[in-house]
């Protein structure tokens, strides 16, 4: 079997390194090799975030290739857009629909564009654009797009929804547990709503 | 049962099961995590040390008192840390010593790309080179018995993704930790000449030995594959170089300095054609054709950047060793530019707002979170070059250009206790008349946090003394030391104004601590009340994250400005901006 490759993109700060930590154990429980890699420093300040996350039998490089990506998950959409030539051709593409202008537009000079999802579906027809922003508001916290992510993630693998749980259970502080279950089970229902 | 570790936190775990006694670092990317995740470990005894050099002095003694002591930092670090390093390198090792080198190929978070398996061959003591975190965690046991065995410094070498990459680790038992205790030994300890000459010649014999533990340790061994071209390689470039070509024939060295030379020799007289693989300089290249052994390398691999599968594939593929994998050639969709900023409410906002009104004519910077400056939308910053060296490049073009006027240096807290106090009484001592601005927010910010001499805590949170930046500069005899609050921003204008027209040395403190270190500020937010926003944009001058224009139109036609409430962290700059009451505290909404 070969491996999978999941790329997390976003801004820094949108948490994205603990989605990619979760995931991982997630794998690693399951008994499979797993591989991750990001940068850190420089980059978090608003600046762009990736992460690679490599599970299967057996994972030598923690680095995923251009073109090698079976699954986009972006936290951003225009970071969906930055990325999309990391994917393959018939990789799963989830992106949110938040829009985080960053300040080198109040210039006025570069301009983020509206039509920014038609131009990600023009080149991807197959990326869903999930409604966060409004799934964030039901959910109550503004800061659980990564546990959002993972719900929707788990929807289209094979592991029980409980491997998921336990692991993010263990990873946000005891008084967020229960934000990041409800947060867990928007992102399922989110991807149900969506395909079905 | 396996648990997943970075290659940091796999070297933290090292220290632990193989009797590590003392740890110490300065933080710096890709390394800080290593003490961070040591200071787990209550066995361990760790601290932070002010700069590099201070660090490795520390960590000897505690060698020198026969423990097992390591000191990490990152490639430029070790920079800093040569002049100790290079005459340790020479003593008697008593307690293990391992110097871990994080590099940073590819400068994610560097200011250059160095390759510091040099320094093992400069310094003439090993060099182990892991490929993931399971190698990482076992070659720190490795480096300790070496340096033992051979009474000499070892380096372990990581890169950035050895570094930060997460895999799989076996976790083992710790093992007992010594400290045999110091002992007088003039002729091993103290390096007057008359010893040294002794020592440098022993270093020698030393090297011999070594060259001879080479051939047979395990770190370096043989992957059996198919084909008639072989491989040397190391370190990251060997998972990636598996990656594209699992069957490929390899010599997998786990300590480039200094090699097997025999075991090349042997391995190479095997095959058709052998490529040296190896991220960064052509170090274990040179050394082979050195020894008059025929192999390629960097003919084929590149010297600059980090190397990565895709680009050892393109190699393989070229020179026919692989066959070609269907590949999907995706145009890059065009994205606007993300580039790092600062965190909104960062009080070095306030203070390179003041430098740019205030006109400074040079600004010389320095390395940390206020670096960003240099880059749009600030351009408020002229030079970068090294840990506290705004200080000394502002005093050159002051006694270059004859005048000190004008002339500003910003150094943060940390930098300036690292390297920025030495540069300060340069100042004193040649009578300079630059202004020196500490931004200081009492953390060492951009590493992620780490407590500093302005903390007042050390790195397992015991209270220390707190450093006074105004009593010190006093002391050293400036007589302008001016504090100033930069999220005031009125009269912190005025001081620097003052301060750069003015003919002397001054010295200005600009103190309100980070945003996000030691935890997140919350203070009273702001919104932005439309109704009296006439989009003269004063609010977006401060270069705020949070403030953006809104799509709602003024009369003029013109886009209001907005703050988003989730990223304002209430810090009040942009309210001191705006002459239209526009921008007001989220506590006065309802009125």
């Amino acid at each position: 079997m070969a491996n999978t490759n999941i790329l997390l993109v976003g801004v820094g700060g949108q948490g994205i390194l603990l989605a990619s930590e979760v995931m991982s154990e997630v794998f690693r429980r399951a008994g499979l090799d797993v591989k991750k890699s990001e940068v850190h420093g420089m980059a978090q300040r608003g600046g762009v975030v990736s992460s690679h996350v490599r599970f299967g039998e057996k994972v030598y490089s923690p680095m995923i290739e251009e073109g090698d990506a079976d699954i986009l998950l972006s936290f951003e959409l225009m970071e969906a857009l930055r990325w999309e030539h990391y994917l393959k051709p018939d990789a799963f593409v989830a992106t949110s629909n938040v829009r985080m202008v960053p300040p080198i537009c109040n210039s006025g000079k570069i301009i983020y564009p509206d039509n920014t999802g038609e131009t990600l579906k023009k080149v991807r027809p197959e990326a869903i654009i999930l409604d966060i922003e409004n799934t964030l508001k039901k959910v109550g916290n503004t800061k659980v797009t990564n546990v959002i992510m993972l719900g929707v993630l788990s929807t289209i693998m094979e592991f029980q929804e409980t491997a998921w749980l336990d692991v993010v259970k263990e990873a946000v502080p005891p008084k967020l547990i229960d934000v990041n279950i409800n947060a867990f089970a928007a992102g399922r229902e989110l991807l149900k709503n969506k395909t079905g | 049962m396996k648990t997943l570790l970075s290659g940091n936190e796999a070297i933290a775990r090292g220290a632990y099961e193989y009797g590590c006694v003392f740890a110490t670092a300065y933080p710096g990317t890709p390394s800080t995590e290593i003490l961070e995740n040591i200071a787990k470990y209550k066995e361990i005894k760790s601290q932070w040390g002010p700069n590099e050099k201070v660090a490795m002095e520390v960590a000897i003694g505690a060698a020198m008192a026969g423990a097992r002591s390591l000191c990490a930092m990152k490639h430029v670090g070790v920079n800093v840390a040569a002049d100790p390093l290079m005459s340790f390198a020479f003593m008697e090792v008593k307690g293990g010593f391992v110097l871990v080198s994080a590099d940073d190929p590819g400068m994610h978070s560097s200011q250059n790309e160095q390759d510091n398996r040099n320094y093992g061959k400069f310094a003439k003591v090993p060099v182990l080179d892991p490929s993931d975190s399971a190698e990482a965690k076992r070659f720190v046991g490795k480096a300790f018995e070496i340096s033992e065995t051979f009474h000499a410094p070892v380096i372990l070498r990581t890169t950035t993704r050895t570094s930060h990459g997460k895999s799989l680790v076996e976790l083992g038992e710790p093992m007992e930790r010594r400290v045999s205790g110091f002992e007088k030994n003039f002729e091993k300890l103290v390096v007057l000449p008359m010893n040294a000459k002794k020592l440098r010649v022993e270093a020698e014999a030393r090297l011999r030995k070594l060259e001879a533990l080479a051939e047979k340790t395990d770190l370096n061994f043989e992957e059996k594959g198919k084909g008639n071209i072989g491989f040397i390689t190391s370190g990251i470039a060997h998972v990636h170089l598996k990656e594209v070509f699992p069957d490929a024939p390899i010599l997998k060295i786990g300590m480039p300095y200094p090699l097997p030379m025999e075991k090349i020799r042997d391995f190479v007289s095997r095959f058709d054609r052998v490529i040296v693989v190896e991220e960064l300089d052509p170090f274990i290249e040179e050394q082979i054709l050195a020894a008059g052994i025929h192999v390629e390398g960097k003919n084929l691999i590149p010297g600059i950047w980090e190397l990565n599968p895709e680009i050892i594939r393109d190699v393989l593929e070229k020179e026919n060793i692989i066959s070609a994998k269907k590949r999907t050639e995706n145009p890059k969709a065009e994205a606007i530019p993300r580039p790092p900023v600062f965190c909104p409410g960062c009080p070095h906002l306030g203070i390179f707002h003041a430098l740019k009104k205030a006109k400074a004519q040079i600004i010389t910077g320095d390395i940390g979170c206020y670096t960003l400056a240099a880059i749009p939308p600030f351009n408020a910053m002229d030079t970068c070059v090294c840990m506290g060296a705004s200080i000394g490049n502002a005093i050159g073009i002051e006694k270059a250009t004859g005048s000190g006027i004008g002339i500003a240096a910003v150094i943060g807290d940390s930098t300036f206790t690292h390297s920025g106090l030495t540069g300060l009484v340069d100042a004193i001592m040649n009578n300079s008349h630059i202004t020196i601005v500490i931004s200081d927010n009492s953390i060492t910010a951009m590493t992620g946090g780490q407590p500093d001499p302005r903390t007042g805590w050390d790195i397992h949170l015991q209270p220390n003394t707190i450093i006074d930046f105004e009593i010190v500069a006093r002391a050293m005899g400036v007589e302008h030391v001016y504090p100033v609050d930069p999220t005031d921003m009125a009269p912190t204008f005025e001081v620097v104004k003052r301060e750069l027209e003015a003919d002397h040395l001054s010295v200005i403190i600009s103190q309100a601590p980070c945003v996000l270190y030691p935890k997140k500020v919350k203070r009273d937010k702001f919104f932005t009340f439309t109704d009296n926003c006439t989009a003269c944009s004063m609010c977006s001058r401060i270069n705020c994250q949070a403030i953006t224009r809104s799509s709602e139109l003024t009369d003029k036609g013109r886009n209001k400005w907005q703050i988003n409430v989730d990223l304002c962290t209430g810090c009040g700059l942009c309210i001191q901006m705006c002459k239209f009451d526009a921008i007001r505290p989220i506590s006065r909404k309802g009125e």
